[in-house]
């Protein structure tokens, strides 16, 4: 089953009087369970690919489709209701709430969900559980390492069960080692039947996804199923 | 409804989380609208006493009462040349009255004078005697701690009696008794036959009853002040006020004829009254009052200005934290609510801490004789003064965080 579909998408930005194509004339469609990284040289528009994806933009122009639902047709509350229940995102700085614990941070979309304060405070507490940090639910973000933190983000996207995770970069920020754990963490989310999206600059990393999306200038270069794709063996961190 | 709630007590959540990550901030924050809303509660306090003082002091007059007098209590339209120019009101003038006046219930001259009272050791200065006759207390409704007032025989012989005023009482004699006590004005001795009950109120100064003494009204011309000078009070007390009017047109006919004034001649007297008092009293205080809102309106203003000025700071800072939400599912309305809920919190909070200084500004006040007391309907303005602020004060903020565009706010360092 598809979850997206977009059409000859464009995003144009216009920066005094000059026009911006950070994406030209992009299509695609992404099936349910697919594991897709996105990879292209700087500015070459990943991330505006990403928040139009994630619902956080909308194009200039073009069809985008999710779950059979036109993205383009709904409004500021529409787009904030799906970003909370169908997407889940992991951003290259954390971007998590500096004065809130990791449970609240994680606990924070369940509250714009409208999930009872009760039900909320187990849901995050599994989810962090089920990213390895059962024992630092009290902990601010200042006082984990950086791959803790991404591990907290990680669990703040998938506590709402969303349809769709999306990464910008989300190695981007650590050593290889910890970039590592975090990737065969992403590895055991798609294996949950989770669909996955991540942008990274490194091809190894890339290379963990099924499906390789290169972008330059704005247009797809190349769109390729991955024939080697590296499955880490480490099992260790979900259960 | 119940999702409603839902939002409601979530955003109050947040609100208190942000309150608490940023405590200095709020601090900051809260000190307009304290010095605000104290400001508003003790003035409204403030001018609720004046009022209720005034109020129950005038009213001590009694409504029933005119007062035929050379002079006006307020010089609204004669010029005040003409009213010294008037030919003094003399007791031959009030015998004439009472002799011809039907519909009064009491009729009693006045005529006071300044003077020091002595008893031992102790002086109390300034003390309005006043001299009339033993009718005067059936046109007041003065009340005995001990004794009596003087009779129509000690008033007819002129004796030296006197009928003191609670508070010089409490000050010539401490430790209490008086009675029958013998003091000095001016070397004269008079013997204190009476001693009032607390009547009046502070603001009437000199003429609360508290601070007066009665003599018998020929006393005052023999020792104190030359016939010729003084110009008499006709004190008239209507049987019920609905009769005012009746017994003040009766008086001023009587009045004319006695000062056998032609028929275009303008009235040589005036008739007061303890309404036009009222008038210009509640004209005082609502000039007293206009300022007050002024003034506290302008400081709950600053204060407001403060804090919307603050929480535009707040949401700029908190770009980042703004985007974060919103990646995650929160919607505008959701964001303004935080915001504004925010910011009404903080003056909630100040303005509870404003009320709590209010209150014991108006004790520290009481301690000097003021009559304020902190009433319900003080608190309740508090309240709804502070919260009113608050939103007023957080909309624009609220807004503006709420229109943000998710991905520039992420995006922001
Ligand atoms: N808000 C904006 N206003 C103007 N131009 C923008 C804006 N956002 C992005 N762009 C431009 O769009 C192009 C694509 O940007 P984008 O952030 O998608 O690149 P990217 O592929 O994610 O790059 P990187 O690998 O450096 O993160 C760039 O040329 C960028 O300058
Ligand atoms: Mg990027």
């Amino acid at each position: 089953m598809n979850i997206i579909t977009i059409e000859h998408i464009a995003k144009i930005y216009q920066v005094g009087s000059e026009q911006v194509f950070a994406l030209r004339d992009v299509s695609l469609t992404i099936d349910k369970n697919e594991y897709v990284a996105i990879m292209g040289p700087s500015g070459s528009g990943k991330s505006t690919l990403m928040n139009m994806l994630g619902c956080l933009d909308t194009p200039t122009s073009g069809l985008y489709k999710f779950k059979d639902q036109n993205v383009g047709l709904m409004d500021d509350n529409d787009l904030a209701a799906i970003r909370n229940r169908e997407i889940g995102f992991v951003f290259q700085t954390f971007n998590l709430l500096p004065r809130s614990d990791a449970l609240h941070n994680v606990e924070l979309p369940l509250i714009y969900a409208g999930v009872s304060s009760k039900e909320r405070k187990e849901r995050a507490a599994s989810a962090l559980d089920s990213v390895g940090l059962a024992d630092r639910m009290h902990h601010k973000p200042n006082e984990l390492s950086g791959g803790q933190r991404q591990r907290v983000a990680i669990a703040r996207a998938l506590v709402t069960n969303p349809s769709i995770i999306l990464a910008d970069e989300p190695t981007g920020n650590l050593d290889s080692k910890t970039g590592e754990d975090i990737m065969s963490l992403f590895n055991q989310i798609h294996e949950h039947g989770n669909t996955i999206i991540l942008v990274t600059h490194e091809e190894y990393i890339a290379e963990h996804a099924a499906r390789i999306i290169r972008l330059k200038d704005g247009l797809i270069e190349k769109d390729e199923f991955v024939e080697n794709r590296y499955i880490p063996n480490n099992k260790s961190v979900i259960q | 409804m119940r999702h409603f709630l839902f939002e409601l007590k979530e955003g109050l959540m947040i609100s208190l989380r942000a309150i608490r990550a940023n405590k200095i901030r709020s601090v900051l924050t809260t000190l307009g609208i304290i010095i605000g809303v104290a400001s508003v509660v003790l003035m409204s306090t403030a001018i609720k006493g004046i009022n209720q003082a005034f109020q129950s002091g005038v009213s001590s007059l009694g409504s029933d009462n005119l007062y035929i007098d050379k002079w006006s209590w307020f010089n609204n339209d004669t010029p005040w040349w003409e009213l010294r120019n008037r030919e003094n009101i003399t007791i031959e003038h009030y015998a004439k009255f009472k002799e011809l006046a039907q519909l009064p219930l009491a009729v009693a001259p006045s005529i006071f004078t300044n003077q020091s009272i002595k008893q031992g050791d102790k002086t109390v200065q300034f003390i309005l005697v006043v001299g009339t006759n033993q009718d005067y207390i059936k046109t007041t409704n003065l009340t005995f701690a001990s004794g009596r007032f003087f009779s129509e025989l000690e008033n007819n012989s002129s004796r030296n009696v006197i009928v003191l005023g609670s508070e010089i009482a409490k000050q010539l004699f401490p430790t209490g008794g008086g009675l029958n006590e013998t003091i000095k004005i001016k070397g004269i001795k008079f013997k204190v036959v009476g001693i009032l009950e607390e009547q009046g109120s502070w603001v009437m100064g000199n003429f609360n009853p508290d601070n007066q003494a009665f003599i018998p009204i020929d006393n005052i011309f023999k020792y104190f002040m030359s016939e010729a000078w003084g110009s008499v009070t006709i004190n008239v007390r209507a049987p019920n006020s609905l009769m005012v009017n009746e017994v003040k047109e009766e008086a001023e006919g009587i009045m004319r004829r006695i000062r056998s004034l032609k028929f275009d001649e303008k009235n040589d007297f005036s008739i007061n009254q303890q309404e036009g008092l009222l008038n210009e009293i509640n004209k005082t205080i609502g000039v007293i009052q206009m300022a007050g809102l002024v003034i506290t309106g302008l400081a709950l203003f600053v204060g407001a200005i403060g804090i919307m000025n603050i929480m535009f700071v707040s949401v700029k800072e908190r770009t980042k934290e703004i985007g974060i939400r919103k990646a995650i599912g929160a919607r505008n309305r959701t964001i303004l609510g935080q915001f504004i809920s925010e910011s009404a919190i903080i003056c909630l909070i100040g303005g509870a801490i404003g009320l709590g200084l209010a209150i014991v500004g108006s004790m520290i006040i009481a301690q000097f004789d003021f009559p304020t007391t902190i009433s319900a309907d003080a608190v309740v303005l508090a309240i709804v003064i502070s919260l009113l602020t608050g939103i007023f004060s957080g909309f624009a903020p609220a807004y503006t965080a709420s229109k943000m565009d998710p991905v520039d706010s992420l995006r922001y360092e």
